[in-house]
């Protein structure tokens, strides 16, 4: 049966619009004691007609899959929340997870909510030094993570994180030390039930890092009534139904796993898919046909990949049941959403959101004409402009076809509430109420928008953000190494690709071994989804009269452009 | 081409990739990418730069089959034939 979308009609919901409304469609915690994500997610359904639906079915490597009913997770995560109070951790402390996507992120994930701790989440595949900035900043009271990735990154950081207190690791039975404990053995010895505590809509949930142009990341910090927008988005962008299987193939280490991968399905009640395996086509088709997924939510990057493949998968497999393609985490081009259109019989829908906004703020939803190429209209609820900024004044563009500032008024639930003791830092987003997004676009005459690019230095690569800044700072750590600048170079897969400029320190020779060393210097610091893929020695680095960076300049070389107005170039 | 060969070409790419590790002590049955620590992106150059010294195309739907270095010898001598 043909479900009925739930944007039936874009201007009229947007015109109707309210938070409180939408408000109400949640429970709430009992006794009005307040609105908590996990109780929204996990614990209401449990107890209503979705009990016995799974809300997570997890995919192992091998093919194997582990299922999670609503209340079998509602057992899981008030398990979890009493460990965290057995180990005297107090609201609002943070607990961090370092793993793949193991069911036991997940139960950390909702666990830690539910006992109004804030949680962290970070990506796996991260080198010590990315984790190490990301914990001291955070001040993580718990790590959540596996033996493998606890001897091969975190063992040797751990004179270097004095008040992380405890470290649970998934895979061990016993306790090693009184830090060192096992999460099962805690888990088994924990009450199945807990009460969660009053939570107010302001209480902290979430941190997630981000990166900076200057700088090392930043901790981005949502609160719990960010939930409203992961429902609301679920509803309108996602549009899911009762029975829908969903899968959305991010990984919780960036915040479209965890709001979407996480948070979104289950406050919506659906089945939410989780592949423990990297990206391949074969297996990924299968996984759309076996599952029988009603709605995907993947990324460019992989659609790119999929392109490139000499698939039919329509042909292939059986995808009958697949209703909604969504992607995110950079602009799909227009040939892309074609592809969509003549490979699925559906184009797939571009979104537009960043880690500061928690949810989705610009798409195209399925009953609204799709524009290739667009980044589609906002969503209700949220106002979107495109602003000049000049001299720390902001000008809204109200003439269409007009390049400017991607801003967004702040007061809808997920909008970020801070960077964890970056306040200054935080308030440079803001001018009045206008959060600056980083971001350029414009609006066309029917109220679409188009991205144009970023407004600085941030790479985005596979998706994923990397301050250049942190990637030199690494790198300059290399005995070899004298200065370095980073750039994001266009590659037709992942985006751009980090590109490394170095000088070398005087009498090094520039050659093959030395930018091996360094290479792999770099990823052992950093890991793979950080670490320069490419690295060229040059005689300087283009820095302005006042010593900044000049990387605009050596991208325009790179790419072959015009170098643009040199005044600012250091001379010396 | 026999196996030693395809070996240390694989190797010499491997190391050039990842220079941090030691492709020459993979086992058999290891994954290569969570081994080396390699995400899909280097993967992908990877298998390019293997086409091209060994003058063939591996279809980009069949990198699911050679995640290990015996699938990935296995997959090469058998199609080479």
């Amino acid at each position: 049966m043909k479900k009925e979308h739930h944007l039936q009609d874009y201007e009229s919901v947007q015109a109707n619009f309210s938070w409180e409304t939408i408000a109400k469609e949640l429970d709430g915690l009992p006794h009005k004691k307040g609105l908590n994500i996990a109780y929204e997610t996990v614990d209401r359904h449990a107890k209503g007609k979705h009990k016995n639906t799974v809300a997570i079915r997890f995919i192992r490597k091998d093919n194997s899959f582990q299922e999670f009913t609503y209340s079998k997770l509602k057992i899981q995560t008030s398990k979890f929340a009493n460990v965290l109070q057995h180990l005297g951790i107090k609201k609002g402390d943070r607990v961090f997870s370092l793993a793949g996507r193991i069911p036991e992120l997940y139960i950390t994930a909702l666990g830690a909510l539910k006992y109004t701790a804030v949680f962290c989440p970070l990506f796996s595949v991260f080198g010590p030094e990315p984790i190490l900035q990301r914990i001291s900043k955070g001040k993580a009271s718990v790590l959540v993570t596996t033996s493998a990735l606890f001897e091969k990154k975190v063992k040797q950081l751990q004179e270097q994180l004095p008040f992380l207190r405890f470290i649970l690791l998934t895979d061990i039975d016993e306790h090693t030390s009184t830090k060192i404990l096992s999460f099962s053995k805690l888990m088994d010895q924990a009450n199945e039930e807990f009460s969660i505590p009053q939570t107010n809509l302001e209480d902290a949930a979430l941190l997630h890092f981000t990166s900076g142009t200057t700088g090392m990341p930043k901790g981005v910090l949502h609160v719990h009534q960010a939930v409203l927008t992961h429902y609301i988005t679920g509803k309108y962008v996602l549009d899911f139904h009762p029975g829908d299987i969903f899968w959305c193939t991010a990984d919780p280490g960036w915040v479209t796993g965890t709001s979407y991968g996480i948070i979104s399905p289950l406050v919506n009640g659906v089945t939410s898919i989780v592949d423990e395996e990297e990206f391949n086509a074969i297996r990924w088709y299968s996984i759309l046909e076996e599952h029988k997924v009603n709605i995907w939510y993947t990324a460019p990057t992989a659609i790119r990949r999929l392109m490139r493949m000499d698939i039919n998968p329509k042909q292939a497999y059986d995808l009958e049941n697949l209703r909604l393609i969504l992607s995110v985490g950079e602009p799909l081009q227009a040939e892309e959403v074609i592809w969509g259109e003549k490979t699925f019989g559906m184009p797939i829908l571009d979104n537009w959101w960043q880690t500061e906004t928690g949810g989705i703020m610009i798409a195209n939803y399925a009953t609204m004409q799709v524009k290739p190429g667009s980044m589609g209209k906002p969503l209700p609820g949220v106002e979107v402009a495109i602003a000049t900024i000049d001299g720390g004044k902001l000008k809204l563009i109200t003439e269409p076809n007009i390049e400017g500032h991607l801003v967004l008024k702040k007061g809808f639930p997920s909008m970020f509430r801070t960077y964890l003791h970056e306040e200054d830092r935080y308030k440079k987003c803001f001018i009045g109420d206008w959060y600056l997004s980083g971001d350029l676009a414009k609006i066309d005459g029917d109220g679409y928008f188009w991205f144009i690019g970023r407004a600085d230095d941030i790479i985005k690569t596979s998706g994923h953000m990397v301050g250049p800044f942190e990637v030199e700072s690494t790198l300059m750590r290399h005995v070899d190494v004298l200065e370095a600048a980073v750039i994001g170079k266009p590659e037709p897969t992942i985006g751009e690709l980090v590109k490394a400029f170095i000088v070398l320190k005087p009498g090094i020779e520039p050659n093959i071994t030395v930018k091996m060393d360094i290479m792999g210097f770099a990823r052992k610091e950093m890991g793979p989804a950080v670490a320069p893929k490419e690295i060229e020695f040059i005689e300087s680095i283009p820095k302005t009269r006042s010593g900044k960076v000049l990387r605009r300049l050596l991208k325009a070389r790179e790419l072959g452009l015009p170098e643009g107005d040199l005044s600012t170039l250091e001379t010396s | 081409m026999k196996k030693e060969e395809i070996e240390k070409i694989i190797f010499s790419i491997l190391k050039q990739i990842a220079p941090d590790t030691e492709p020459s002590e993979l086992a058999l049955d290891e994954n290569i990418k969570e081994t080396l620590g390699i995400d899909s992106f280097d993967f992908l150059q990877f298998i390019i730069t293997l086409d091209e010294k060994l003058n063939r195309e591996i279809p980009e739907q069949d990198y699911g089959k050679i995640t290990t270095m015996s699938s990935l010898i296995n997959y090469l001598t058998q199609n080479m034939k």
